[in-house]
């Protein structure tokens, strides 16, 4: 029993691993969960930038694993969702300071006190990566339509199948259904035909992801946003509940099937 | 030599370890180590190549005869196996596996003649998709049943047969021979050689797609649909 750990990573760096995993964070935290985050990005922390946590950073990951404090000490727990915890990656240190053995410790500590353990790896196939797959009992491929990112994903899936943690699953990023239309951009369709692993979610291009990073409130809290919307049914779609995804040959309307599906989900629009 | 649980012989490459095929898995690991830690100073920084013959080793098995010798500061680099099972162990492991003649002395090739009309040649099957940054090598043929994606890469003396999209870089008679060929349902490859020949795939998608057939004829790759 206990707590599912997710791990996000991606391969290539840039794709949307960090918000995605704040994003999915906040939602599941909003359907009601016990949620905590882990930045296991150590040397270039941001995912409290992005959860809008930065400023209450006293301990991180580190810290913890060397014994200057107590995991609680770490554990910031977020502003608005007293459900919604994180735990920062150190900033000053690099990958090596921390062993897979120790996430796997660290997630065993949590795993009764928490329904979700989000994981954000750091970009690359090294220890960084290792480290934030080491915990994982599931793990979500972040790519974007691009031939590079796809490459990249294709060989994490790869070490992922080693490592019997499974293929994973598949988060399209930054979609631009007008350019998928004109043929200029890759198609879920066409990216999974490489791949072969199932899609959770297909997260449109969104212009108000961007500002809400940079100011600390993730998109999902934003009804308007396209993309936070989409956050939202990748999180419904962790906890097990059934909601479909929208049909990849259809061209015309997936913004609206996302806004239709998450209207007749939730009854919040 | 059939009696003896393990031999160790020095190669070119470093250690040639036999183990028996037929004894519990538990006790050939255990006098592994305690033989490596006879003489620890002396096969310290080995690389090892190690003869499975036919036995079935799971991946958990092998993964813990991996970390058995890295404990002792050997590199397991090459599995010699005509196990099915195995091969997929050693692939998951990202461990280079061959079946063909590359030692000499190998009692499994002493015994079957290569190139016969009767017996055929050696080959490996690969029953997965081979995702970008895996790198198959094989002194013989290559058969994947599944997709080569972009990115993965497969050098082979002999044959390469996919059956599924071939998108990655293959390499068939890597070793001269110019009657090699490369077969795929979906014949769409990063790079293709065969010998001292090399073509890529034409830009653009594919419209229809059939199996074909890549050789050599008067001194240029040819890809040909078969029917």
């Amino acid at each position: 029993m206990g707590a599912k750990v997710v791990t996000i990573t991606s391969g290539k760096g840039g794709v949307g691993k960090t918000t995605t995993t704040a994003n999915l964070g906040v939602s599941l935290a909003r359907l009601g969960k016990k949620v905590i985050v882990i930045d296991a990005d150590i040397g270039l922390r941001n995912l409290d930038v992005i959860m809008g946590l930065e400023n209450r950073i006293v301990y991180d990951l580190v810290d913890v694993i060397e014994g200057r404090s107590k995991l609680r000490q770490a554990m910031i727990k977020h502003k608005q969702f007293p459900d919604l915890y994180l735990i920062p990656a150190a900033q000053t240190r690099d990958k090596m300071a921390v062993s897979p053995t120790d996430m796997i410790q660290v997630a065993d500590k949590l795993r009764e006190e928490f329904q979700f353990i989000l994981i954000d790896s750091p970009a690359g196939i090294e220890r960084g990566f290792r480290n934030a797959v080491a915990p994982a009992d599931e793990i979500l491929v972040v790519t974007n339509p691009e031939v590079s990112a796809i490459r990249d994903a294709d060989r994490i899936i790869g070490l992922i199948e080693a490592e019997n943690k499974g293929p994973g699953k598949l988060i399209i990023n930054r979609i631009k259904q007008g350019m998928v239309k004109k043929g200029e951009m890759l198609s879920a369709n066409d990216i999974t035909d490489i791949l072969g692993i199932k899609i959770i979610g297909i997260v449109p291009e969104d212009e108000y992801v961007i500002p809400a990073s940079n100011s600390g409130v993730p998109v999902t809290l934003n009804p308007n946003s396209r993309a936070g919307i989409a956050f939202t049914n990748i999180a419904r779609r962790l906890t097990g509940e059934d909601i479909p995804l929208m049909d990849l040959e259809d061209n015309g309307g997936i913004f609206n099937r996302i806004a239709r599906l998450f209207g007749g989900g939730s009854g919040g629009t | 030599m059939q009696d003896e649980l393990i031999a160790i012989k020095g190669i070119k490459d470093g250690l040639l370890i036999n183990l028996n095929t037929t004894e519990e898995w538990l006790s050939i690991t255990e006098e592994l180590a305690s033989r490596i830690d006879e003489k620890s100073d002396f096969f310290s920084g080995a690389s090892v190549t190690v003869d499975l013959g036919n036995r079935p080793v799971p991946k958990y098995e092998l993964s813990s005869l991996k970390a058995l010798l890295e404990r002792r500061g050997l590199t397991l680099t090459v599995v010699l196996s005509d196990s099915d099972t195995t091969n997929q162990s050693a692939l998951a492991l990202d461990l280079r596996t061959e079946t063909g003649n590359i030692i000499p002395g190998r009692t499994a090739q002493e015994t079957i003649p290569t190139n016969s009309e009767e017996t055929g040649t050696q080959g490996v099957m690969f029953r997965r998709t081979l995702r970008s940054g895996r790198t198959i090598h094989s002194d013989g043929h290559v058969v994947v049943y599944g997709d080569v994606n972009p990115g993965a890469k497969i050098i082979a003396t002999g044959d390469i047969i996919v059956w599924g999209r071939l998108r990655g870089t293959v390499h068939a008679g890597a070793n001269g021979d110019e009657s090699a060929i490369v077969c795929a349902l979906d014949m769409s490859p990063n790079q293709l050689r065969i010998a001292g020949y090399i073509v890529t795939s034409p830009p653009g998608k594919r419209g229809e797609v059939y199996p074909e057939v890549a050789f050599i004829r008067n001194n240029q790759i040819v890809v040909e649909a078969r029917d």
